[in-house]
């Protein structure tokens, strides 16, 4: 019986030095061009002018705006999708109820329509043309072209990153927790709070962290939807395309360099939960 | 407090989970509910919980109605097979969790609170894991502190969904033992589900036997072993071998197999019931049956030796089982590969289509 498995490992694809050498080599070689190379690139040309270029570029008014608004947009849409992921995963996870199957899919369509075309549908309806746009034209409300369209597309986007890390935990969880929290007479928020969300900690700051990168980095559904007024509806991806288009490369690069970044803390972020993640799980 | 079911059904889509059903559970009684799976035995204990609602009727705890009370408020104990311990808490905090979360009117102080998970501790004899969290226990330590937790608002009525199924064979009769002189002297009611036979007979006053969501018969575990009222019973409690035997000249025929009638018989077809223990084995046929079986395993099985045997020239669904006392098998022991002929002492009858029992002797 041993010796059988020992042949079988021998047979494994991968095993032989040469095959897994090149496989390693082919891998990292790829990274490099692919990832690595122009990662480096973006900092190399931002700081091409020098730093003093870099440092004014990035404190001019209009970038200024481009970074404050980002934020803005991020500080708004990650507690939006934090709430409503939470009630989405809950709801498919915990009651049965028809249409339950088709919910779950249906939450993944922000993944699989292109964002410039979930852009144009925002604008289709709200819109000052749009069906709910004049309507809402007529109250002396607009929301295309302004901030808060921004926001509706960017918490459109990123509204599956919650709800999917959380899922498959909380199924496979089950309720019995739940069940035995409640049989022992806590409150629905006693609940929530003592129970579910310790369960769900780790997923929840991943989703979380996921909502956030996507939030900052978004292009397509903001660009349709913002109308890249300078100094107004710009934010920082919109903006280091017209930073570029205006042929100032090294100002574009170094607000690109700011997203860059904020990526790059967001995954060495990423990482840390998980290090913590499998630290408590192996403690536990 | 006495527990009162009233014609209590439920439906899972189209699958009819429990047909109207109704049982009388005394104060202080320990009630086993035992079936195969899909009986209906955890949906009735949930909804005794208040975790499902039944489609049709009435829930008493005491003289009180609970049928529309929320879980919460049924303030039933609840043990789950898989413990549900609350995995990011201690110890002591998962046993804590019931009285923490009462309103601050009813809330005992933390001292107090405290005072009680170490009594509670104590009591299921845990009190040094009380720093420890969930995952750094056993399997056995995890259900006593599923049950301390269950007990530690002092609940009337203590539920358990198949405690004991998740255990190796050792820890689950030493817990069995536990959990019934726990029982006596605390003097709540309980149920729990099982599939075990021997547990349900072991552990309860009194066995409620089920299938298809039906409950097939309430007895206390002596009188459900010696008359089981119905197939299904005889069948479930185990270790009964069937013959099915066609009259022909007073006897009951099954190919070339045969077994006389004992005296007073009636003369029908029909299925005779034999449990493992009640044979004996010759090398011949006898006077009473020429019943031959070729042994294909040997096993000992505590005080006994387990013979399995299948038919030699007649006809059984399943394999037949012999208990013997070593004594027996010592004296005149068989091998694998061997045809014997047994001879059954006591058996029970079912006429075709008949649902009570006719016990037969000879």
């Amino acid at each position: 019986m041993s010796s059988k498995k020992h042949t079988a490992s021998q047979l494994r694809v991968g095993d032989r030095p040469w095959v897994k050498r090149s496989l390693i080599g082919l891998t990292l070689f790829l990274t490099t061009i692919l990832l690595v190379v122009p990662l480096i690139a973006i900092f190399q040309q931002a700081f091409v002018k020098g730093a003093g270029h870099y440092f004014t570029s990035l404190l001019e008014a209009d970038t200024l705006h481009a970074i404050g608004l980002t934020l803005l947009v991020a500080a708004l849409t990650v507690p939006v999708n934090l709430v409503f992921g939470v009630m989405l995963a809950w709801s498919v996870t915990r009651f049965e109820f028809p249409g339950r199957k088709l919910l779950m899919t249906l939450m993944d369509i922000p993944f699989a329509v292109s964002p410039v075309v979930a852009g144009l549908l925002y604008l289709l309806l709200y819109g000052n043309n749009g069906w709910i746009g004049s309507w809402l034209y007529e109250q002396d409300i607009q929301l295309m072209f302004a901030w808060p369209g921004i926001v509706m597309v960017t918490v459109f986007v990123t509204c599956p990153f919650v709800a999917r890390e959380l899922i498959p935990l909380m199924q496979q969880q089950g309720r019995e927790d739940e069940e035995a929290a409640v049989i022992l007479g806590a409150s629905g928020w006693q609940l929530f709070r003592r129970v579910t969300l310790p369960n769900i900690k780790w997923a929840l700051i991943y989703g979380v962290i996921l909502t956030n990168a996507r939030a900052v980095g978004e292009f397509g559904a903001v660009s349709v939807v913002s109308g890249n007024i300078r100094g107004e509806t710009n934010t920082l991806p919109l903006h280091v395309q017209l930073q570029y288009e205006d042929y100032q490369a090294a100002a574009a690069f170094a607000s690109a360099s700011l997203l860059a970044l904020i990526a790059l803390l967001t995954l060495l972020f990423k990482a840390f939960i998980e290090w913590r993640q499998e630290r408590q799980e192996t403690t536990l | 407090m006495s527990i009162l079911i009233e014609h209590i059904s439920k439906t899972f889509g189209q699958f009819q989970a429990l047909s109207p059903l109704s049982l009388d559970i005394q104060e202080g009684e320990m009630i086993g509910l035992l079936g195969p799976s899909g009986s209906g035995k955890t949906t009735l204990l949930r909804i005794i919980a208040g975790l499902e609602g039944a489609d049709t009727g009435r829930i008493q705890f005491g003289d009180r109605d609970v049928t529309n009370l929320h879980v919460r408020d049924r303030r039933v104990g609840f043990v789950f097979q898989n413990y549900a311990l609350f995995r990011h808490m201690t110890v002591a905090d998962n046993v804590a969790f019931g009285l923490d979360v009462l309103p601050r009117k009813e809330r005992p102080s933390p001292s107090e609170i405290k005072k009680r998970v170490m009594h509670l501790l104590d009591m299921v004899q845990l009190a040094h894991l009380a720093n420890r969290f969930p995952s750094q226990l056993s399997g056995g330590q995890k259900q006593r502190i599923a049950l301390a937790r269950a007990l530690a608002t002092q609940p009337e009525v203590l539920l358990l969904d198949e405690p004991f199924g998740a255990l190796d064979a050792k820890v689950r009769k030493e817990l069995r033992r536990w959990l019934r002189g726990l029982h006596d002297e605390l003097g709540f009611t309980s149920v729990f589900v099982t599939h075990d036979q021997e547990e349900a007979l072991e552990l309860s006053d009194r066995v409620v036997v089920m299938s298809n969501g039906h409950i097939e018969q309430v007895d206390q575990p002596g009188a459900l072993y010696a008359s089981p009222n119905s197939r299904f019973v005889f069948d479930f409690l185990g270790n009964a071998n069937v013959f099915e035997g066609k009259i022909e000249n007073g006897q009951w025929r099954n190919e070339q197999a045969h077994i006389v009638l004992p005296k007073g018989a009636a003369q029908q077809n029909g299925q005779l019931y034999v449990r493992s223990h009640e044979f004996t084995v010759s090398e011949t046929a006898t006077d009473q049956a020429n019943l031959p079986l070729k042994v294909v395993a040997i096993n000992p099985i505590g005080a006994e030796v387990r013979l399995e045997l299948s038919p030699v020239g007649w006809h059984s669904k399943d394999i037949w089982e012999m208990d013997l006392p070593h004594k027996v098998f010592d004296k005149k022991p068989v091998e694998k590969g061997q045809t014997v002929f047994v001879t059954p002492k006591a058996g029970y009858f079912f006429a075709q289509d008949a649902k009570q029992a006719e016990p037969l002797h000879w």
